[in-house]
């Protein structure tokens, strides 16, 4: 009755946290501008099956594959047990499934046992690579201080998730074999059913009870928490990466979007279409200089990245030295989303006339929009399809059509292409090539 | 007469059954030009009958467009829209990839609607429908090559098999780097740097790309983008080993083997 009355307190200030959490980011995402994101809902679902669920694009590095489809698979297959934690929780049933399943049941808890102990391995190589190891894109500049320590922290609360489940697994097979009531026998699980005996099987039963119990709460407090934790850490993937994938462009990468505004504007200037006596006498903002002028897929996109740097690692300009980074560039987008959204909240600004006096250009300079080759390196690296060359070509034009900014060299090859028709300024016939060799 | 225009075409009240679109770099720069006289040759001698559009023909507008200069490109891209339309052009081969790319993936939502092939791609076709021809043996027959895909080909449209079918057709030793195909590294040209110095680094993308070409010890570095010879040379130059390497245009290596 005590458990009851306590799991109800915890579920209920877990669910408040997580509502504001959640509702944050949803909010955030809403920021940007509408986006009419449709088309051919097959290849949708086959990006979601393969890429999201299926983890296509993880395999082309097989270790980390391997070893984040333990966690992965664990953490799928875990949420049965917690079905049960949850039944016990609200009607103190211990063991719910156990006599309905039988020797399935057996199975299906060894099976989530195994899993665990993989993705425990997994968990403490993930962190070997970025505390011992310190391979070189967990160590860029833009994962120095909080990000850094999230990734340590969300590794850290796994393996206390799994010890919660072997604390408890443990403790009740021991219980079990000791006849103590309100433990009711089930067959032998993989691994707590010899690990228990060996860790507990020397203690008295009130200790196991506690070890029991104690397991039981702190997997499902790691769990409440988790969720709560999950919309102000990176880890918030493990649930976006579905739908981001799902909005990922189906276009060829090479395709940049179309500014049906500026076709309209540049078609009536040629005299190709008649000007709306309507339309408003000033030219709107074009491009992107903060999360309102990038639509809302780029924010969500940008909740979805879990900084695993594979983006900055191909990016060649970031191989070469130069201060761009993919990865940055999402974080910076999510970081600024954040801000705003914080802003907004406290009442400071509306969404329409907000302004703080700051922008994206704040987060992201000129010099890294500057060094990006369009290469598509990056998008084509990103496990979840998540694309920044679409944010850093948004800002670019920003800089040349709305603050007539950007890089002086450009202004010649501008003029060349305006008066010469040619990408170089040049007196020549184009096609001098026929006449000589 | 290696290549005929449009226009040339329409005084002869005859239609070509392709368009050569060259683009800037294949008209004004000098390497880049030697390669679209080798496409045409072999064009020729394929007996495929095209055209070009000579002084009709206006850069596609991807320099201006990745910049950001949307505005320059609507106005180009319309202009080259209004007379590919005016001509009926319904097929057009390239050897540039970023004109491919643009024409074939950006001019259709402004209401330029064609059939675009990269050169690599109309090269395999010939060999393979038996209009080529290439000479038994030949100068590159074992040789060591390896190629480099361009992004604007590779990652941006999924082109990797019809240059490396090429290659196989002339019976190379074709080594590929570490960094190929979905993985290539950009020679550092694309998204306008071209015309820009690079942003301040450790080093220049084209040196870290012709040192990866080194490490596979080849005797050519077969291209299909006309930016990419141009950073490949100068990286070789840089390196100084523009005399043990040469850096080709699968056309290029194909003319030589007719």
């Amino acid at each position: 009755m005590v458990q009851t009355l306590l799991f109800l307190l915890v579920l209920a200030v877990t669910g408040w946290f997580a509502w504001k959490g959640y509702r944050r980011v949803w909010q955030n995402i809403g920021l940007g501008k509408a986006e009419n994101i449709g088309g051919d809902t097959a290849a949708r679902w086959r990006n979601v099956l393969l890429v999201a669920f299926g983890q296509q694009k993880m395999f082309r590095m097989s270790l980390p594959a391997v070893l984040h489809l333990f966690i992965y698979v664990a953490f799928v297959i875990t949420q049965i047990e917690l079905i049960e934690i949850f039944v016990d929780g609200l009607t103190g049933h211990h063991r719910f499934f156990a006599p309905y399943l039988g020797d399935f049941y057996t199975f299906v808890i060894s099976f989530i046992e195994i899993l665990s102990v993989l993705a425990f391995v997994a968990t403490v190589i993930f962190l070997a690579r970025r505390n011992v190891l310190r391979l070189p894109r967990f160590t860029k500049p833009e994962m120095k201080g909080w990000p850094f320590r999230d990734a340590n922290l969300i590794l850290l609360g796994e393996i206390i998730l799994i010890t919660g489940i072997f604390c408890m697994n443990g403790g009740d097979k021991v219980l079990q074999s000791r006849g103590v009531e309100h433990y009711p026998l089930t067959g032998a699980f993989a691994v707590s059913s010899w690990l228990g005996p060996a860790l507990f099987g020397g203690l008295g039963d009130g200790t196991v009870i506690a070890i029991e119990r104690f397991g039981w709460w702190l997997h499902i407090l790691t769990v409440f928490g988790f969720l709560c934790y999950l919309p102000y850490s990176k880890h918030l993937h493990i649930l976006l990466a579905f739908p981001n994938t799902w909005y990922a462009r189906l276009s060829p990468k090479g395709k940049m979007e179309n500014m049906p505004e500026v076709q309209k504007e540049v078609r009536i200037m040629m005299g190709l279409e008649q000007p709306d006596p309507n339309a408003a006498a000033e030219l709107p903002e074009f491009g992107a200089n903060d999360v309102f002028s990038l639509g809302w897929h780029n924010i969500l996109q940008a909740y979805s990245c879990t900084e695993c740097g594979r983006c900055t690692a191909s990016c060649p300009a970031n191989l070469t030295g130069k201060k761009l980074s993919p990865r940055k560039v999402m974080m910076d987008v999510r970081d600024r989303a954040e801000e705003v959204g914080k802003n907004i909240e406290a009442g400071k600004f509306t969404r329409e006339n907000y302004n703080d006096g700051k922008s994206l250009f704040d987060y992201i300079s000129p010099e890294e929009l500057h060094a990006c080759t369009t290469c598509n390196a990056c998008v084509e690296a990103c496990p979840v399809l998540i694309n920044p060359l679409d944010i850093i070509l948004k800002m670019r034009r920003h800089e040349i059509l709305t603050q007539s900014a950007g890089p002086a060299e450009w202004l010649p090859m501008f003029n060349a292409i305006e008066n010469n028709g040619a990408a170089w300024a040049m007196s020549d016939d184009r096609d001098l090539w026929r006449h000589s060799s | 007469m290696l290549a005929k225009t449009y226009a040339d075409f329409q005084s002869e009240g005859r239609a070509p059954e392709i368009l050569f679109w060259v683009g800037c770099a294949g008209s004004f720069d000098a390497r880049a030009q030697k390669v679209t006289r080798a496409l045409c040759e072999i064009l020729n001698h394929a007996g495929i009958q095209f055209a070009i559009l000579g002084n009709e023909e206006r850069c596609t507008g991807d320099p201006a467009r990745r910049a950001g200069n949307e505005f320059l490109f609507q106005m180009t891209a319309m202009m080259n829209i209004e007379t590919l339309n005016m001509y009926g052009v319904k097929k057009i081969v390239t050897a540039c990839p970023h004109c491919f790319n643009i024409l074939k993936n950006e001019y259709p939502e402004l209401g330029g609607h064609y059939e675009v092939a990269h050169h690599t791609q109309l090269l395999q076709e010939l060999i393979q429908n038996g209009k080529i021809k290439l000479k038994e043996g030949g100068d590159f027959k074992g040789k060591r090559i390896t190629y480099h895909d361009s992004c604007y080909l590779g990652r941006a449209n999924g082109v990797y098999e019809a240059p490396r079918a090429v290659l196989e057709a002339l019976d190379v030793d074709l080594v590929e780097m570490k960094r190929s195909r979905q993985n290539g590294l950009c020679c550092g040209a694309g998204g306008a740097q071209m015309w820009k110095e690079d942003e301040p680094g450790d080093k220049r993308i084209n040196t870290e790309r012709i040192e990866e070409v080194l490490s596979a010890s080849p005797a050519i570095v077969a291209a299909n983008c006309p930016f990419c010879i141009t950073m490949l040379q100068d990286g070789l130059k840089a390196k100084e080993k523009n005399e043990q390497v040469m850096v080709l245009d699968l056309s290029e290596m194909i003319l030589n083997n007719l």
